[in-house]
């Protein structure tokens, strides 16, 4: 007998990929060199909105090191290429072009305009300021209110609207649950609030950057993407190139968190430019340049009323979106909004849910897919219009929670969004968090610091959410309209060695995959976890794959590195009877090895590799290989939930908000990597909380971006956060058969409605129902002191730091 | 984000320094720690034809004991200040605003001199230097001279300096045994001030002997709270004192609006602020 090797899976492995990404050996696209390489720089629009009439590039054409300058008819002279959205969420969408460069007019501030190809990047800059362009200022759009509002000007005047689509679900309808406007007027209590999601901007550490070498028949790209496999195809039916002469190569890439899901007008761009010229081109935007033209996220206006009867159950729910989508749609674009649609009800059980979304065109940089998309959006409507319904019944918010979610013994639970949660126990990770919070405790210093007028109060907020992730069963895609499948690819190499390299069509920027990946195939295969290489990002080596958003990846890329592996045993065990001369049904596999049942007779997988590669003697029949694919299809999404709950102290006199303590237990099923878990929630936290106090891309009346620097955005540092308690309790998905279920958005969808529910509770006593995210100090205090719950600040303009270097003043003296 | 092309001198003396300044005329530029000057070159709000890199003057850099004064060379990092005994013992609330200014790297970057002839309102420096009464020491092509705190300051990102003029070193007054605090009120913690209050009192027994206050972000410059400096000398430092002396803090301030902050506001932190400021100064 040889004991069990302890199993990978549930390791807290110190990720693989670490040691070369915090030492700087990797390359990131930005670093890739190549023979003649030459240098892109965009000129981008500075009004939100205008009529291009002219554009005078000879000047810059003059500049030294300058190879040529394009203008938008340069690169597309027929007006033919826009950017693609692959979700067109109703049959009449209206989808404007959106071109590489402007072509006519702009339509927000950051839009590209010219291009200007140099010998250097430095070169290529200092051109754009010879480049002339007049500018025909038409009138300005913003905010989806005005945007809809009769006689607003229009950003695509040829649409005759600013509206792109309107998208309905209703359960009467779906005959999923009954008609919310009956449930609504024939109830005891009705609440109703008007939440806005503010702008956000995604943040990814590294700046987008692509290099194009047209220089072999198959052109190479290589991008700081999170999808190279869509980026190929893309840009293939975009450009009209053949998809086979184009390889697309994610290196090592800096976090993305959706934002870098885009197909882009500048890769596009460089694709053209680098065909025209014959030369490898490379661009790497700055800062700035991200904030105003790399994609932004959320931007909503959320109506919703919520019914109930007296005793807190709760009897309808009326959902009425406004979603900014910018001046164009993205490739996901409206879609963001829906796949909120499904999460509104949450883990209610709620008997009549009307959810409707209109997608609105405004003068601003584009909105698309932002770590949860759509999902957080609306955990946070419905987590706080829980609270209120709450302080409406003078109930206990975690109580009111109870009384009306699916309990553990009513799964699977169709809900009255359609969707079938296969399992769930949000009893037991409530009642742990509770206790690790020490919720009644923190109750009571409440009261006692109401009771004594303290200067800081003290406020509790709940979060018990659940998201759908693993997106996604291509069949739900199919019915969305959605332009692509939801499956994933995997496949696994048998090295002569023993040695296994596994080819994975998720693609990893930041997460941990390689560690997490190889883990999982350790245990399959019964191989050493060093034993292990995992590629992906090279469409030449990853030929098939639709990447990683949605907290896809291991829920569905994961399912098909395991099937890829189950395959590559199966064939080997009818190589190792071979070898072993017994019968395939007398063999036992584990720990990689084949036993002969009952004997101590066995052989090693690593052992069958060889002799697979030798091949001198091989049953009939077998061809010479244990190498294998497979390409998972879900048969439903999987639905990761938790508690979280945070406390809040609110400085009254100054409105500064402190977080005491957040607790979070959430249920991610079967955990891999804890050591990643953990990574990935505490990130996530903090992009929540994020939201909640601190970041807001700000516009003013102009469509000029004034939060354009990390002076204004403000983005929190460890400094800013509390210690997270985090801790798991784990419900196996039944969707899979690992019983995973996904972390990647879980902490960014919980957290915002929790810090902001601790907030309000905290004030509510000071007559406060609500205060507009972020929930800047002076919100807060306006909110406290005038009375004033709608408390929005001034808001049009960013503060202090390097926003106060303008131009007027010159900077330093 | 890549600078307009520019020339690059590193002289190794002030004089050779100022020479340089005025050779290059009206479009030269000093640069120090670069954690101001840097952005603005990056983002094209400043395009000079020559910077003048004070880096390796080393007469620029530590601080000196000179009797009644404490000596701080421009080029000092805001981290040599942070640890410096001197500023310790006779200007500890330079010390304690300094302690607050963004993160490590900037902090090892940053010079206190460039803070000052940056001048911007949000800066944590200019109050501490304007409360302590401290004096600069500027060479220009004419030699040296010596500006008060108070001529010093002109406007937003404005001061005395001409355009040849170089910052040497500052002249802090001793302020031994006196206690301070600076009340920073920002939104992230690397983040500029939105409101500051910086504070040092002596006591004697339980009485406020001396105080001075300064307030960071209330106006265009760096603002002396002497009213409040007033309701305190000679009063007995108790709660209802400080709170009715802080009262007055607003007063005499134009701050400026944006996105985090109004006027109504920020007046009304500086008061708060300015009453915490005092009390934790008290409390040492
Ligand atoms: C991320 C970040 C956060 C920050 N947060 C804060 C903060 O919280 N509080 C705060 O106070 N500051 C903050 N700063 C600014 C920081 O303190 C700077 O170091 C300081 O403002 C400028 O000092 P410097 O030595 O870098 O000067 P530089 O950037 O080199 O120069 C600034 C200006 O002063 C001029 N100058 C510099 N030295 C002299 C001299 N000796 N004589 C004449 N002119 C001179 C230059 O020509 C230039 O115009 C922050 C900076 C960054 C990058």
């Amino acid at each position: 007998m040889t004991a069990m090797a302890e199993p990978e899976v549930g390791r807290a492995r110190v990720r693989k990929e670490d040691e070369r990404l915090i030492t700087g050996r990797t390359r990131w696209t930005d670093n890739i060199a190549l023979p003649g390489l030459v240098h892109m720089a965009f000129l981008r629009s500075p009004t939100a909105h205008a009529r291009i009439t002219a554009i005078d590039t000879s000047a810059a054409k003059e500049m030294p090191g300058v190879i040529a300058v394009y203008t938008g008819d340069d690169l597309d002279p027929g007006g033919e290429v826009g950017m693609p959205n692959a979700w067109p969420i109703t049959p009449d969408q209206k989808t404007p072009r959106r071109p590489m460069l402007a072509q006519g007019t702009v339509n927000f501030a950051g839009e590209a305009v010219a291009v200007v190809i140099a010998r250097s990047a430095a070169e290529a800059e200092d051109a754009l300021a010879e480049i002339d362009v007049d500018y025909d200022d038409l009138p300005v759009v913003l905010g989806v209110d005005d945007a809809v509002a009769d006689g607003a000007p229009l950003v695509h005047e040829d649409m005759g609207t600013n509206t792109s689509a309107e998208w309905i679900f209703d359960s009467a309808e779906a005959g999923s649950g009954g008609d919310v406007q009956q449930a609504i007027s024939s109830s005891e209590v009705v609440v109703t609030r008007r939440f806005r999601q503010q702008r956000l901007v995604p943040a990814f550490m590294e700046p987008r950057s692509v290099v194009v070498d047209p220089t072999a028949p198959q052109l190479t790209m290589w991008s700081a993407t999170q999808v190279p496999h869509i980026l190929k195809t893309m840009v293939a039916m975009t450009l009209g190139l053949p998809e086979h002469q184009v390889r697309v190569i994610a290196p090592d890439v800096g976090g993305g968190f959706g934002g870098k899901l885009a197909v882009t007008p500048e890769e596009c761009a460089a694709v053209v430019v680098a065909q025209k010229l014959g030369k490898p081109v490379k661009w790497t935007e700055s800062r700035s340049e991200t904030m105003v033209s790399a994609h932004h996220g959320r931007d909503q206006m959320q109506d919703i009323t919520i019914s109930a009867s007296r005793d807190g159950t709760i009897t309808g729910l009326k959902v009425d979106l406004l979603a900014d989508m910018g001046a164009y749609l993205g490739i996901v674009g409206g879609g963001v909004p829906v796949l909120g649609a499904f999460m509104f009800n949450a883990i209610y059980k709620i008997p009549a849910y009307r959810f409707s979304c209109t997608t609105v065109f405004t003068n601003t940089t584009l909105t698309d897919a932002y770590r949860g998309a759509g999902r957080p959006e609306a955990t946070f409507a419905i987590e706080r219009i829980m609270d209120e319904l709450a302080a409406e019944l003078g109930m206990d918010p975690m109580e009111l929670r109870e009384k009306n979610w699916i309990k553990h013994d009513e799964f699977p639970y169709t809900t009255v969004s359609t969707l079938t949660y296969d399992s769930g126990n949000y009893e037991a990770a409530t009642a742990k968090a509770m206790q690790l919070f020490d919720y009644d405790g923190l109750r009571r210093e409440q009261r006692e610091r109401r009771e004594r007028g303290d200067r800081v109060q003290l406020g509790i907020g709940i979060s018990t959410f659940t998201e759908m992730c693993g997106l996604a069963p291509s069949r739900v895609l199919g019915s969305l309209d959605y332009g692509a499948g939801g499956w994933e690819h995997a496949a696994i190499r048998m090295l002569p060695t023993g040695k296994v390299e596994v080819v994975t069509g998720a693609s990893p920027h930041g997460q941990g995959h390689e560690t997490a990946w190889s883990q999982i195939v350790a245990d399959q295969l019964g191989v050493g976890f060093d034993d292990i290489e995992i590629l992906h990002g090279d469409t030449q080596s990853s030929h098939k794959g639709l990447d990683t958003y949605g907290s896809r990846s291991l829920t569905v890329g994961g399912i098909a590195v395991v099937k890829a592996a189950e395959k590559v045993i199966a064939k080997a065990r009818k190589v190792a009877a071979h070898l072993m001369e017994a019968s395939e049904d007398d063999l036992e596999f584990a720990d990689g090895k084949f036993t002969v049942r009952g004997t101590d007779t066995s052989t090693a997988i690593q052992d069958v590799a060889l002799a697979v590669f030798a091949a001198h003697d091989l049953p009939e029949g077998v061809e010479p290989t244990l190498d294998s694919e497979a390409v998972f299809d879900p048969e439903n999404f999987s639905f990761p939930h938790g508690t979280h709950l945070c406390a809040t102290e609110v400085d009254t006199e100054t409105g500064r908000v402190r977080l005491r303590s957040y607790v979070c237990v959430d249920d991610i099923g079967k955990v891999i990597n804890p050591l990643i878990v953990e990574g990935q929630m505490h990130g996530g936290l903090a992009q929540g909380v994020a939201q909640a106090l601190f970041e807001e891309a700000v516009y003013d009346e102009f469509g000029t971006l004034t939060s354009g620097t990390f002076a204004d955005y403000l983005v929190p540092s460890t400094m800013d956060l509390p210690s997270f308690t985090t801790d798991r309790t784990e419900t196996a998905a039944t969707s899979n058969p690992l019983g995973v279920k996904g972390v990647g958005e879980a902490g960014t969808i919980a957290s915002t409605p929790a810090v902001v529910n601790a907030v309000v509770d905290a004030v509510r006593h000071h007559g406060v129902d609500d205060i507009e995210m972020p929930l800047s100090p002076m919100r807060v205090w306006r909110a406290v002191h005038k009375g004033d719950a709608a408390a929005g600040g001034p808001g049009a303009e960013a503060g202090g730091g390097l926003g106060s270097i303008d131009s007027a003043h010159g900077g330093a003296q | 984000m890549i600078p307009a092309p520019f020339d690059y001198v590193a002289p190794s003396t002030v004089d050779e320094a100022v020479r340089a300044l005025a050779d290059a005329g009206e479009d030269a530029k000093v640069l120090a720690g670069g954690q101001s000057l840097l952005p603005v070159l990056r983002m094209r709000l400043a395009a000079p034809t020559t910077v003048v890199d004070l880096g390796k003057i080393g007469e620029l850099k530590g601080v000196r004991d000179e009797g009644d004064a404490v000596v701080i060379g421009a080029m000092t990092t805001h981290y040599d200040v942070q640890r410096d005994p001197l500023v310790h013992d006779h200007a500890l609330l330079l010390a304690r605003a300094t302690d607050t200014v963004a993160d490590p790297q900037v902090r090892h970057r940053g010079t206190f001199g460039g803070s000052l002839a940056h001048a911007d309102p949000a800066g944590d420096l200019l109050a501490p230097a304007l409360a302590l009464d401290a004096e600069m020491v500027v060479q220009g092509t004419g030699g040296r001279r010596t500006v008060s705190a108070a001529e010093f300051f002109q406007d937003f990102f404005t001061t005395s300096l001409a355009p040849e003029d170089i910052l040497v070193e500052v002249r802090v007054p001793k302020h031994t045994g006196w206690s301070a605090h600076y009340e920073k009120f920002n939104r992230v913690a690397q983040a500029w001030s939105m409101v500051a209050v910086a504070a040092t009192v002596r006591a004697e027994g339980g009485t406020i002997a001396e105080a001075r206050i300064g307030l960071t972000n209330m106006a265009s410059i760096p603002v002396r709270a002497t009213a409040v400096e007033q309701a305190l000398v000679g009063r007995s430092a108790d709660a209802e004192t400080i709170r009715a002396a802080a009262e007055h803090a607003a007063e005499g301030t134009s701050p400026t609006v944006d996105g985090n902050a109004d006027v109504e506001y920020r007046q009304h932190l500086a008061k708060v602020l300015t009453g915490r400021a005092v009390e934790s100064a008290m409390a040492g």
